[in-house]
């Protein structure tokens, strides 16, 4: 807290708080807005004598229910649960086993494995989808979901590995050192006493890898094509906008949509999340 | 039933080698607790008896077993670890029943020895908390009871007390004290202090540098220590040394030093003697220090000009320079004496020790 005189405390932190919140939280409020205003409403010129940019007085639900009747939108959410899910789990259980493999079992070289992992998360997407459809289509994976669960652990793992061995380096040595003595074996160890003390960690990497592939877009923009197998950020842009026509309001309602599922994942496992963002491991 | 033998112990971490030729043997029953400054070797040894480092050379056995790839697991030992390392998401209950569901023990029997652990060291109350929920006392008797429920050959302790408060430290000493001998286990305890060393082993290690310096009983190590740094490192306040030329003076020998000439007494004069003319360190503990009275030898004399005077209550610390040597000496508390004052001060000639200027070891 900041201390002093009033202006000192809205100078430098109620000012600063209120800017910041107003930035974040503005792309949310515009998505809604758009979302409930007619076409009427939308398509006015911003001179028109009733512009009215940041509210609306006519509430309609046309948008939300265009995307539900008109297009295959609970199809992609659908897809992209889908997708999502599995491809976490699949990252998840490799990032985890990884990670504590890299942060415990003191074999050559794993410093410089792990560094490599790491790097090869550093390859952008926009470089590796080329090679990457060369082998989706060799794998005959083309317009299924399957090309995008295969795909995104290549760059979710060397995330969740990162993040783990982070966490796993946290976690006092001795509570499995302790573990071993009473008798279990290293596999039991990890099982009984280091996994579940990271649980916060392999949440918010799950959350993360959640996220992340939910969101992608690139992948899922190349290596599907027909309406019913895309995901929610590519079926919305492609099927929403048709040549250089924007459909605002379905678009907004979609991103809405499609943003929900996210944020209750994240304020489900708020309490852990952050826990496991700063590493707190009570003894 | 167990002893645990090492012998010609080894360790070296890359090109380091922290643990030098180690050979012990640790009775059945004993309390053997392993002492020096941080870095001597002490923790690396008790972990190779526990089976968390691998040995480089030499061999260890529990009973007659070699235990050397024998993995922690199965050679039936528990051990307390500094920072308890207490299972952070299991209650105290649970805590203390791992080892035993992982040994596969009847539910009855676990319960049976949870209880009675709990009962000798006082939790049953805490049984249902977790490790976060206690003190840290309470987390060092949990610690405690997952050993005592394992009914192990042998007890490991790494700096059980280190994180401790003072005022507790010295309570759970006397408790792990009481502890062994109500349950007469084998014990392995490893300290920097030499106050736990002295009141806890039956027999003690002192260490440094990777290499045993002495194994003793307490007093053995307190009255008779083998080289200086187990001098020092044994007492609190800690012995006096000062650099003196051994010299015969009408065939009596004496330590001979600025501000300071000392008659050596019986045997040491006879070992003295051999080193006539060296240079040898003399060594007296601050407590073997009084004011000179007209009953003292004038050959165990010298005078001191006190420096500082630390009032302890119970006894006076005297920090006093002798020529340019600096010593402490412990004088009775009824004493009135300030800074700077110049005394006479005795020295008790059958407490005295000399160490070889070269090697360090007590002649």
């Amino acid at each position: 807290m900041i201390e002093g005189a009033l202006w000192r405390r809205w100078v430098f932190y109620n000012i600063p708080l209120i800017l910041f919140v107003f930035v974040l939280l503005f792309p949310f409020y515009w998505m809604i807005v758009t979302t409930f205003r007619p076409d009427g409403e939308l398509y006015l010129p911003w001179n028109a004598p009733n512009y009215m940019p940041f509210w609306t007085n006519n509430p309609t639900f046309e948008h939300i229910l265009y995307l539900f009747e008109e297009t295959n939108f609970a199809r992609w959410m659908f897809n992209t649960m889908f997708i999502a899910l599995v491809s976490t789990v699949i990252s998840l259980f490799c990032g985890v086993l990884a990670g504590y493999a890299l942060a415990r079992l003191n074999f050559p070289y794993a410093g410089g494995l792990g560094t490599a992992i790491f790097i090869t998360y550093l390859v952008p997407q926009t470089l590796l989808f080329i090679p990457l459809a060369e082998i989706i289509r060799n794998f005959q994976l083309g317009d299924t979901p399957w090309s995008l669960i295969l795909t995104y652990p290549t760059f979710l793992i060397p995330f969740c590995t990162w993040l783990m061995m982070g966490y796993f380096k946290a976690i006092p040595k001795e509570l499995e050192e302790c573990a071993r003595i009473d008798g279990a074996s290293r596999w039991k160890a990890m099982v009984y006493i280091i996994i579940p003390v990271a649980v916060p960690g392999i949440l918010s990497s799950g959350i993360i890898a959640f996220t992340l592939s939910w969101n992608e877009f690139i992948y899922a923009l190349v290596f599907l094509s027909s309406p019913d197998q895309k995901t929610v950020p590519v079926g919305v842009t492609s099927e929403l906008i048709r040549g250089d026509v924007f459909f605002w309001g379905p678009l907004m309602a979609g991103a809405l949509l499609g943003s929900i599922p996210v944020a209750i994942v994240y304020s489900f496992f708020v309490e852990h999340y952050v826990a496991g963002l700063t590493g707190s491991v009570k003894g | 039933m167990a002893e645990v033998s090492l012998h010609k112990l080894n360790k070296k971490f890359d090109t380091t080698h922290v643990v030098k030729d180690v050979d012990l043997q640790i009775r059945d029953k004993e309390f053997m607790v392993f002492v020096g400054p941080s870095g001597c070797g002490k923790t690396t040894t008790l972990r190779m008896i526990a089976g968390l480092e691998a040995i480089t050379t030499g061999e260890i056995r529990i009973d007659d077993r070699v235990v050397n790839e024998v993995p922690p697991m199965d050679r039936d030992i528990a051990m307390v670890f500094q920072n308890y390392a207490l299972y952070p998401h299991m209650s105290v209950a649970s805590n203390l029943a791992f080892g035993l569901k992982m040994r596969k023990f009847e539910k009855a029997e676990i319960e049976k020895r949870i209880n009675n652990a709990a009962a000798i060291l006082g939790i049953e109350s805490l049984l249902q908390r977790k490790p976060r929920q206690l003190s840290g006392g309470q987390r060092q008797r949990v610690a405690l009871g997952r050993a005592i429920v394992r009914d192990p050959k042998v007890f490991l302790f790494d700096e059980p007390l280190s994180n401790l408060d003072a005022k507790l430290r010295v309570q759970m000493r006397v408790e792990l004290k009481k502890l062994h001998e109500r349950l007469a286990v084998t014990s392995v305890y490893v300290t920097h202090d030499q106050v736990e060393a002295m009141t806890l082993g039956d027999r003690v290690v002192v260490m440094k540098d990777g290499l045993v310096q002495q194994v003793g009983e307490p007093l053995e190590l307190y009255n008779t220590p083998a080289n200086r740094f187990v001098a020092g490192f044994i007492g609190s306040p800690a012995m006096n040394f000062a650099d003196v030329t051994l010299v015969e003076n009408g065939g009596k020998p004496l330590a001979e030093a600025e501000g300071l000439r000392i008659g050596l007494p019986g045997e040491l004069a006879a070992r003295a003697r051999a080193k006539a003319g060296q240079k040898a360190t003399l060594g007296i503990r601050p407590e073997d220090i009084h004011i000179a009275t007209a009953a003292d030898a004038p050959e165990y004399c010298f005078e001191a000009s006190v420096e500082v005077v630390e009032q302890l209550g119970s006894e006076i610390l005297l920090d006093m320079r002798v020529g340019p040597a600096l010593m402490v000496a412990s004088v009775e508390p009824t004493l009135r004496v300030r800074a700077h004052d110049k005394l006479k001060l005795a020295l008790k000639p059958e407490r005295l020790h000399l160490f070889d200027a070269e090697s360090e070891a007590a002649i």
